[in-house]
């Protein structure tokens, strides 16, 4: 884990101070909300439909116990003891009150965290593979590159004001856990054919209401040269994005504008002044950062097998427990979705107890899946019994990881002020009609995401089975779409016809896992089956 | 009906024009009539409540009911945590939303 050294603390304990003025300012009277809006959002403060919410950054989704302890103290001091995890790693709490908020920003402080680039048209925090550091099949650890680029990005004088938000997503293994080609800038380390490690650069990929996959935009970068890279690819969109139009200004409307081609010449042409700058860092300020994220100090001579007499037991094992690259270790997934609950949510008891786990049995680290849940990448094995029984206790243990009721749904109209129906509902009517858990089972991997707006925050458009809220006439109502991806496979879900009320939409995914069931080959999952026969069967048993 | 509504400047709290004031209960709310905007104006230029704005309802024997879900879920509070609502104890509260 990084630790903050004194400029990252001198900035974070500054902007607490200047926060604190600007609300007191709001307070007195002294600022309209005209003037406020764009400074409290800078400290991730929104207002949303009930209160204010606050969006803490959780940088590439990695914590210790001790920021995780804080998370609860927060839910329980200053909200109404709970956090919502979000689907870009974050945790938002939803009943702030504008006078604790810099409060609340002081004790963040305390534990090397805040809510700066949480919000606004600047980069924000950088997200990464949830397994980073653990993973089987990584190549590299991708987290010293992303707090690499969080160091870079904070406060960056250049881009605070972009002409839209960007996000920047970095992994290190073939197996795509963090959509990077859903980001406007996703990067992946990979090896070449002579053994050497460096990265491929995509640019121009999003969700919102223009889904676009981004094309490469250099096939191989030297690792050292990330910085002055990706500063150019920035300079070019800073340059050319399209401040007219809010809705076409992201980076992904300039390069399919101009051509992925057209771009990468002219971040070429950039970089080659930029490089000249100085601005990548030295190899030894490298290898200070990465310094933090050398690898737990494992046992040796393990234990390399689990005792599967307990059922239920082994039912999460084989749902939740993913492999470890370390012989005796695995990396368990929390899931933030049992039945009935609502996606991404955890109270603050639930979210101390992650915390006491992590701290006792998981060297101390969790991460924040962008599918909202919990990740513990570094547990012995033989330890697995115990955590599943103390997660068991807290509701914590549903062993549903990827199945169909490991809903992605963002806040939707229950929360959220730019929503058009809600989403949490919805998500538990159709988990609850797959309550059934050797069904869910049967049908396998499904990835159903909810998004309450076309603004996608569900990441509708990358779901198996995708589904956005829309308003017809004041009544809430759900577009169906299918075949979407965010893995390395990344696809957009297609639209498959008119809109269904919610109990209507509940019927159309059963048919359409029912049709699935019946059209599958061995092996096949739901999105393979869809991408072999196409849309009519399912449209077929939909709309008949 | 009009109704004037907005978000407590400090608390953030939902608050519903009663005529001299503004009360966390939709039920509290008086009909703006013509004046909604104008009243929005002086309230948000002093600095009373943040963000107001004047919505459509409809008169009925429990008060005011919104004319759009967005603000019906914003009188009554997530309709997924009905104990977080401004009626925790009201056992109607999800089909007066619905
Ligand atoms: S997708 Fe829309 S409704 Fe959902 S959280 Fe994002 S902005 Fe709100």
């Amino acid at each position: 884990m990084y630790k903050y050294d004194e400029y990252d603390q001198a900035i974070v304990d500054a902007r607490v101070g200047e926060f604190r003025d600007q609300v007191n300012r709001r307070i007195s009277g002294e600022m309209s909300e005209d003037q406020f809006k764009p400074l409290r959002l800078m400290n991730g403060l929104y207002l949303q439909l009930h209160a204010y919410m606050l969006r803490v950054a959780v940088p590439y989704g990695t914590m210790d116990a001790r920021q995780m302890h804080m998370l609860a103290t927060i839910a329980r001091k200053y909200d109404k003891g709970y956090g919502h995890f979000t689907t870009r790693q974050n945790i938002q709490y939803n009943w702030i009150k504008l006078d604790q908020a810099p409060d609340i920003l002081a004790e963040l402080a305390t534990v090397e965290m805040h809510a700066i680039q949480t919000s606004g048209n600047c980069i924000r925090n950088i997200s990464s593979d949830q397994f980073a550091g653990a993973a089987a099949d990584e190549v590299e650890d991708p987290r010293p590159w992303a707090e690499l680029l969080r160091q870079w990005s904070t406060f960056h004088p250049e881009f605070s004001y972009l002409p839209r938000k960007f996000k920047i997503a970095v992994i290190g293994a073939e197996e795509d856990r963090a959509a990077v080609k859903l980001h406007d800038i996703g990067l992946q380390l990979y090896r070449n054919d002579a053994g050497e490690v460096g990265f491929r650069l995509f640019a121009g990929g999003g969700m919102g209401r223009t889904p676009m996959i981004a094309p490469v935009i250099r096939e191989w970068l030297p690792k050292g040269d990330l910085l002055s890279y990706v500063e150019s690819c920035l300079r070019v969109y800073n340059r050319y994005g399209r401040r007219d139009n809010m809705y076409k200004a992201r980076i992904k409307i300039l390069v399919h504008e101009i051509g992925a081609a057209e771009y990468a010449r002219q971040v070429e042409e950039e970089w080659a002044h930029v490089k000249t700058l100085g601005l990548d860092p030295p190899a030894s300020e490298f290898e200070r950062i990465a310094g933090y994220f050398a690898p737990p100090a494992y046992d040796a001579d393990l234990p390399d097998t689990v005792d599967r007499t307990d059922p239920d037991f082994t039912l999460w094992i084989d749902q939740n427990v993913s492999a470890h690259k370390q012989p005796g270790y695995a990396v368990v997934t929390i899931s933030l979705k049992p039945a009935e609950g609502i996606p991404g949510d955890a109270s603050a008891d639930q979210i101390d107890l992650m915390a006491d786990l992590a701290d006792k049995y998981g060297h101390d680290e969790l991460r924040v899946t962008h599918a909202q849940n919990i990740v513990l990448p570094h547990v012995r094995k033989r330890d697995l019994h115990t955590i599943w029984q103390a997660l068991e206790g807290a509701g914590l243990a549903t062993p549903n990881l990827d199945l169909i009721s490991d809903i992605i749904a963002c806040p939707g109209l229950d929360y959220c002020s730019l929503a058009n129906a809600r989403s949490i509902p919805l998500a538990q009517k159709i988990a609850g009609r797959f309550a059934d858990l050797d069904r869910q089972r049967d049908v396998g991997e499904l990835k159903l995401k909810i998004s309450g707006c076309i603004n996608a925050c569900g990441h509708h458009h990358a779901g198996h089975i995708g589904i956005l809220g829309v308003d017809r006439k004041g009544e809430e109502n759900y577009q169906l779409s299918f075949g979407g991806s965010a893995a390395e496979d990344t696809s957009l879900a297609k639209i498959i016809g008119p809109g269904f009320n919610e109990d209507g939409v509940v019927d159309a995914v059963e048919k359409a896992v029912e049709t699935y069931r019946g059209l599958r080959t061995e092996g096949e999952r739901f999105l393979d089956t869809y991408r072999r026969v196409g849309l009519a069967p399912f449209k077929e048993a939909i709309y008949g | 009906m009009k109704l004037v509504t907005g978000n407590d400047l400090e608390s953030g709290d939902v608050v519903w024009w009663t005529g001299d004031g503004w009360s966390r209960h939709v039920a509290d709310a008086v009909d703006a009539g013509h004046a909604g905007e104008s009243i929005a104006a002086t309230e948000e230029a002093a600095r009373r409540v943040n963000s107001p704005y004047v919505i459509d309802a409809t008169a009925t024997a429990d008060g005011p009911r919104p004319a759009h879900i967005k603000d019906r879920i914003r009188a009554a509070g997530p309709t997924v945590r009905p104990d977080l609502g401004v009626r925790p104890a009201d056992a109607n509260r999800g089909e007066w939303v619905i």
